[in-house]
């Protein structure tokens, strides 16, 4: 390209007021996932009240595209897990989270299933899902509001669509 | 509370093996080896319906508590066994009720008290591989927490 030729160029926000855009494909995709996540329906707890909750008329979580809840991981992007993991329940869910198709992300919703909650330190209870699960974003509460829910899948949202500046703190760098 | 012809009926029956204290009426101590006598002279008398089995930990001892509810009277009984503590056992009711099977595994799964001639003594509630008996009293546990 000859540099004196440069600036016959349009740069991408000029394109954009032509009504060109200019994107990669995996920003187009980020983009497109971030507004259709697909959750994974199933809970272990009390926590699973407020996600159905979050799915009905007064909090609508499908205003942002999240209300398709699969009955099958297959299907599922997003697995909110809502409630207590028991240690019997850990393998059942450790195969759920192995048989949704990659991209696939992980929402811990509630006390519990980020740490354990008020039963950590009992023996049939697993603290934390972070204990065999990569969670991607961690909501508090307990059980945590509605709104709590949707703003955690927002920032899932915000996750998706800068891959840069996100890593996760145990698994990889 | 109008079960004073029970205290009666086991007193002439089982004599010195069945005790009970006067302000609790309708709650029986029984001992071990006559245990299933009792429940099934009980049965007979209209307690066909076996409530819960539960267990206390007293540390010198173990109580296995049997609830009897009967529905043709409307009554409510409280039979309760006195084990030793280093080897507690106490014969299994499921001759009598099937529904004692499931609550005797799980008497056994929290508490480790063996349950004779029980068809399928395993663990009810607990997963495959544990170890120990977490409702005892010198039970510990180390926590996982991080």
């Amino acid at each position: 390209m000859a540099i004196d030729k440069e600036k016959q160029y349009l740069t991408p926000e000029e394109l954009e007021k032509k009504g060109v855009l200019l994107t990669s494909l995996d920003k187009l995709f980020n983009w497109a996932r971030g507004w259709s996540l697909w959750p994974f329906q199933f809970g272990l707890a009390c926590c699973a009240i407020e996600m159905i909750c979050a799915t009905q008329a007064r909090f609508d979580l499908s205003r942002f595209g999240y209300e398709v809840f699969r009955n099958s991981p297959r299907q599922a992007d997003v697995m909110i897990i809502a409630g207590t993991i028991t240690e019997k329940m850990r393998p059942s869910v450790e195969r759920l989270y192995h048989q949704m198709a990659e991209p696939r992300w992980v929402i811990a919703l509630g006390n519990c299933a980020i740490s354990g909650g008020p039963f950590v330190d009992s023996y049939s209870v697993v603290p934390g899902a972070d204990q065999f699960l990569p969670v991607d974003v961690y909501i508090p509460g307990c059980p945590p509001r509605p709104e709590a829910l949707i703003h955690g899948l927002l920032q899932l949202k915000e996750k998706l669509n800068h891959p840069e500046k996100v890593r996760l703190k145990n698994y990889g760098k | 509370m109008e079960n004073k012809n029970y205290q009666a009926l086991l007193k002439s029956k089982f004599g010195e093996n069945i005790s009970w204290s006067e302000d609790k009426p309708n709650q029986f101590y029984v001992n071990a080896e006559i245990l299933l006598d009792v429940l099934k002279t009980l049965k007979e008398e209209g307690f066909g319906f076996l409530a819960d089995i539960s267990s206390v930990d007293f540390k010198e001892y173990f109580e296995v508590v049997y609830q009897l509810f009967s529905f043709v009277n409307s009554e409510h009984l409280t039979i309760k066994v006195k084990l030793d503590h280093e080897n507690p056992a106490v014969i299994s009711a499921t001759s009598l009720w099937e529904t004692a099977n499931w609550l005797e595994r799980e008497v056994f799964d929290l508490m480790g008290i063996r349950f004779l001639n029980h068809p399928n003594l395993e663990r009810i509630l607990t997963w495959e591989g544990f170890e120990g008996h977490p409702l005892r009293k010198d039970f510990v546990w180390k926590s996982g927490r991080n």
